[in-house]
């Protein structure tokens, strides 16, 4: 053991911090480490499953866009996203890891910042590369649906976590929430309600695909411009209130 | 060391809606060790996040090197927290995580850092394993030298002994007491008086979210083993030895009850070494000396009337 005493010098990090290193690599791993991320590995294997019987059996020319724009791009996507984004804050802040993070000068809002970047990479490893390849499969890798479905997924993949990783801050029951966002909000109200449909993230996925492959099975109904700038800035407002609660952190005592 | 160490709370409250945690509290702490003691549910957690900055006071004032902990977390650039909840990543081994906390604090030299803490906490042995394979008392310890791991002036810890050994606790209790040594500002808190027994420094007990004592710890033993004791006792003729007991100004009251004799006492020294000269030269043979009132409530509850 040692008595004397060492003064720590810190370093000036040259990008004053939005990505945190540690905080990106400690989350990739704690996520791939859950029990959930058996979830998140499967969907895309009964993606690719489902595609290749389809390419197979399915006798419809339309079956690609269909299934890969309604089924992909609106149901496995956004689980995917769900169970990644809630994760990678939510289940931290559930299991108390998080403190370890927080009890540091690292600013609040880069601990979000560089969770929700966590939370995008694997989205898009386990979300939209898949789709992508699904596309390829159904399609053929240079095919405008595939293009489309890949752009349309990577920005789901940013928005959606946005969007999760605000909620895990705001609610201990993230998953719940979410679920309901994407059954009530973009499922049910969606397809009634044209307002609605500015303020749904998978509506601006399937719009931005839909600008690329041109496809009207892909049930867009934003123009490309609405559909990108909404998306820009829900994720930049969902980043910035999940840094603002994150900041305001609070721990109970043990009297309540 | 960086920063100052000092901790100032003036007037201090918490309530969670219509329950108060933390009721009025005035303390100042510096270099040297504290005791933060008190039953469970005394508010000890809550004015230790309140020190953290995880929780802003209802009411008062709370600064850490002078500046409000809430809302900032640079206070953690002076300030190390050893949490009492048990949850690390365990996929991570001990020289991982203490590294990344020292890169997380933007240290010059991270591995340096994680070397000289882990060796403080002299867990070097085990460093290259996963936490999650760790002891209790490893995870307490590897928790503390990531909380060490910038040279912090205060440290702040939660629960540190709770579910050690005597072994690692009395470990641990050398290691805080080195550590205020140096200059550190040491807080931990607890709920079992037995663990603080070797404690040099001062105790702050709370009871009830106030502040019911504070000061030496001998001044607040002395108060706890000179409180009235209730003792059980049971021997070969209860009623002799209950007329004799009466007798000596130590005892202050008997009872004869079925279960046995009932015994007030003033002062728990002069009592138990009295009792047993009383039974031999009343030739009585004593069956059992049970303390009745141990229980830590009693004891605190008797320091908030005091």
């Amino acid at each position: 053991m040692t008595a004397r005493t060492v003064t720590q010098k810190r370093t000036v990090s040259p990008v004053p911090g939005m990505l945190n290193p540690v905080v990106f690599r400690i989350t990739l791993r704690a996520t791939l480490g859950r029990k959930r991320a058996f979830v998140f590995i499967l969907i895309p294997v009964l993606l690719l499953a489902i595609t290749v019987l389809l390419r197979l059996v399915a006798k419809s020319p339309s079956w690609p866009a269909e299934f890969l724009g309604v089924f992909g791009l609106s149901v496995v996507l956004p689980l995917t996203a769900l169970i990644i984004g809630t994760s990678a804050l939510g289940a931290e802040i559930d299991d108390g890891t998080v403190i370890h993070l927080l009890a540091t000068p690292v600013s609040r809002l880069s601990v979000v910042t560089s969770k929700f970047a966590a939370a995008v990479v694997l989205t898009l490893a386990f979300g939209a590369l898949p789709e992508f390849l699904a596309g390829a499969i159904a399609k053929g890798f240079a095919d405008r649906l595939t293009i489309g479905l890949l752009v349309g997924a990577v920005l789901a993949s940013v928005a959606y976590n946005a969007v999760f990783v605000m909620l895990s801050v705001l609610t201990t029951r993230a998953i719940a929430v979410g679920l309901l966002y994407l059954l009530v909000w973009e499922g049910l109200l969606g397809n009634f309600v044209g307002g609605v449909r500015v303020l749904s993230v998978g509506q601006y996925s399937v719009s931005v695909a839909n600008a690329i492959a041109r496809n009207s099975a892909l049930n867009a109904h934003l123009t490309t411009g609405t559909a990108t700038v909404m998306a820009v800035l829900v994720t930049v407002a969902a980043l910035a209130v999940a840094g603002r609660r994150l900041s305001s952190f609070a721990l109970k005592g043990d009297a309540v | 060391m960086n920063g100052t160490g000092l901790i100032e709370l003036r007037n201090v409250s918490r309530w969670y809606g219509n329950v108060v945690a933390v009721n009025d509290i005035s303390m100042s702490l510096g270099a040297g060790i504290t005791g933060l003691l008190g039953p469970n549910g005394a508010g000890k957690t809550t004015l230790l996040n309140m020190m953290a900055g995880f929780l802003p006071p209802s009411r008062g004032e709370l600064t850490v090197d002078g500046r409000p902990s809430w809302r900032n977390p640079e206070v953690f650039s002076t300030l190390g927290l050893v949490p009492e909840r048990d949850s690390v990543y365990g996929f991570l081994s001990g020289f991982d995580f203490v590294r990344s906390t020292a890169r997380l604090h933007r240290l010059a030299d991270p591995d340096a850092a994680a070397h000289r803490a882990i060796a403080i906490v002299d867990m070097a042995d085990a460093q290259d394993r996963r936490i999650a394979t760790y002891s209790k008392g490893m995870k307490q310890r590897i928790k503390v030298a990531a909380a060490l791991v910038h040279d912090p002036a205060i440290l702040l810890l939660d629960e540190p002994f709770n579910g050690m050994d005597p072994r690692q606790r009395l470990h641990m209790m050398d290691l805080l007491e080195q550590m205020a040594a140096q200059g550190r500002t040491i807080l931990f808190s607890s709920h079992i008086l037995e663990e603080v027994e070797r404690i040099s420094g001062t105790i702050q007990v709370i009871v009830g979210g106030r502040l019911a004592a504070s000061g030496d710890f001998r001044a607040i033993r002395r108060l706890m083993t000179s409180r009235p004791h209730v003792f059980l006792v049971r021997s070969s003729a209860d009623r002799e030895l209950g007329a004799a007991l009466l007798g000596r100004p130590a005892v202050t009251g008997v009872e004869i009850t079925p279960r046995g004799l009932q015994v007030r006492a003033a002062d728990f020294g002069t009592f138990t070494r009295e009792l047993a000269g009383l039974c031999r030269e009343g030739d009585i043979s004593l069956r059992e000396v049970l303390p009745s009132d141990e229980s830590l409530e009693s004891v605190f509850a008797y320091l908030v009337a005091s």
